[in-house]
């Protein structure tokens, strides 16, 4: 039963993201991605662990993805979809770095030979809170500080030229 | 009643059909009859009779307004993304719906000796006679109330209309600026709890006779909740994204027929939902006097303060004029977000010292 609802979830995961990657027009696109965050969060939910299936709801498909939406629905980007494909040279770099980082999975998956051993019990919302907030603390204080500068880095390249009224 | 289907016994997928059933039948007939309570109470409220005509009292124009709503010419229009403009209503109304399946709604009863819990997504371990729920409860409804955001955004951006655009816009804007200090007023709730489990937390409020009630431990955090959801479903007076006097009808101006009556009913889904969310958290659920003995008397005190909070947002729509969207933003950044950190923190140095 869990098995067949995990090929099924698996199968529009897959198929969702291919066609949020072919798909021109990026709303269309926006809304394969979802699809396809929807589906993986299912299939956290399947692998017992609720709280990531809700983070990825909450955090991917409900907050990140409608800002992509808002961002490109206030572009207004007329028609996309006969856009000129990008250079070679620009997207070089692109495909090289996503080749190094396929080619490392492959690696990982083909050199571990034993899963490691799943937790008995599914862990509670506060031991996942003492191992993020204690243990890893100092790296959450961290990313949190780069998610700021970058803020900060997107109020200075937004800011209005003329220094007018702070409203 | 020895059937055992996938190591759960029979009576166990009859109860959940029932409760399903049960919980849908309540939404939809809720909804049907919000929307005439809503015209009665406004109406009265701003002495006026509301509708009179059909039926006793105007009993029956929900029926009346579902069936012109059906007879209705469904459009689409010629510039339109049809397809976004067709899922839109159906991914508005989908979680506004499905939002009801971790709320505990009752007790727990004993039907022919197999124990129910009147919550749908739970059941009852038999041998130790403890209710398991999703244990994420409250995450969950957090995750499908933002998923409702993609519904109107759709709806404003498929139809192809700088009203409808502008609406959508709005919406995406404020439901996100709305949902941090919704969610930041929940977090107060759990620093007292513990736990996200929904049936959990409305156990938690039974004590003093069913009046333990998180209301009354963190009443900022209740209005911050109530207030921010009412934001985040677009009522009055947050209803800035169909705000009539300036874009029409917002993102829904395109829409008829069907398709319009599905975002009617959405809106007015969401209403239940948030309004029965607030009773969990912080009205004490089910819980009342003697709602632990007579188990039936769980659900009639649930449906009671639900109803109650509705007529509160009636009440607020009939009171309160509509925000202007600086104003909306000033609100909810400036004063909702510090408001819920500063609680949280207060919150978190009260738990330490006691």
């Amino acid at each position: 039963m869990e098995q067949t609802i995990f090929y099924i979830l698996a199968a529009a995961a897959v198929l969702a993201t291919v066609l949020a990657i072919t798909e021109k027009h990026p709303v269309h696109a926006i809304l394969f991605l979802v699809t396809s965050l929807f589906s993986m969060a299912t299939i956290f939910y399947l692998l017992m662990a609720p709280l990531v299936a809700a983070f990825e709801v909450i955090l991917y498909a409900g907050a990140i993805m409608v800002l992509f939406l808002f961002v490109i629905m206030m572009l207004d980007l007329g028609h996309p979809e006969k856009g000129l494909a990008p250079h070679w040279k620009e997207w070089l770099p692109a495909a090289v770095l996503s080749g190094i980082s396929i080619a490392s999975l492959v690696l990982v998956i083909v050199s571990r030979h034993a899963a490691p051993a799943a937790p008995a019990a599914m862990p509670t919302i506060r031991e996942v809170a003492v191992r993020l907030f204690q243990e890893h603390g100092l790296a959450v204080e961290l990313i949190s500080l780069q998610l700021l500068f970058a803020l900060v880095g997107a109020l200075y390249l937004g800011r209005q030229a003329k220094s007018g009224d702070s409203k | 009643m020895d059937i055992v289907i996938l190591g759960l016994p029979m009576m166990y997928y009859i109860a959940m059909v029932a409760k399903v059933l049960v919980a849908f039948v309540f939404v939809l007939l809720t909804v049907a009859y919000a929307t005439y309570a809503e015209r009665k109470i406004i109406g009265h409220m701003q002495v006026r009779l509301g509708p009179m005509r059909t039926g006793w009292h105007g009993l029956l124009q929900p029926i009346a307004d579902g069936v012109k709503l059906f007879f209705k010419e469904e459009i689409v229009p010629s510039q339109a993304s049809t397809f976004a403009f067709l899922i839109a209503p159906l991914i508005a109304l989908v979680p506004a719906f499905i939002t009801f399946a971790v709320i505990p709604f009752g007790g727990v009863i004993e039907v022919a000796g197999y124990k129910i819990p009147l919550q749908i997504a739970s059941y009852v371990d038999m041998a130790s006679g403890k209710v398991y729920d999703i244990n994420v409860g409250v995450l969950y409804i957090l995750a499908m109330s933002s998923l409702g955001v993609y519904g109107i955004v759709l709806a404003g951006w498929a139809s192809n209309s700088k009203y409808s655009l502008l609406g959508g816009l709005r919406a995406s804007a404020q439901m996100i600026s709305y949902e941090l200090s919704a969610g930041l007023a929940i977090v107060s709730v759990f620093m007292l709890s513990g736990t996200l489990s929904m049936n959990e937390i409305v156990n938690l409020q039974s004590g003093m006779g069913g009046f333990e009630w998180y209301a009354f431990k963190q009443p900022l955090a209740f209005i911050m909740f109530f207030i921010c959801s009412i934001a985040e479903i677009n009522r009055t007076p947050f209803d800035l994204p169909e705000a009539e006097t300036e874009l029409v009808s917002g993102f829904c101006t395109e829409y008829s027929s069907m398709k319009y009556a599905m975002f009617f009913m959405a809106e007015y889904a969401n209403m239940v939902t948030v309004c029965a969310l607030t009773t969990t958290l912080f009205l004490g659920g089910w819980n009342g006097p003697l709602a632990t003995t007579f188990t039936l008397l769980g659900p009639v005190y649930f449906v009671a303060k639900v109803y109650f909070l509705m007529f509160f947002c009636m009440w607020l729509r009939a009171t309160v004029p509509r925000y202007r969207y600086d104003q909306l933003m000033h609100i909810g950044w400036k004063v909702f977000i510090p408001l819920g950190l500063i609680n949280i923190v207060v919150t978190g140095i009260w738990n330490y010292l006691i």
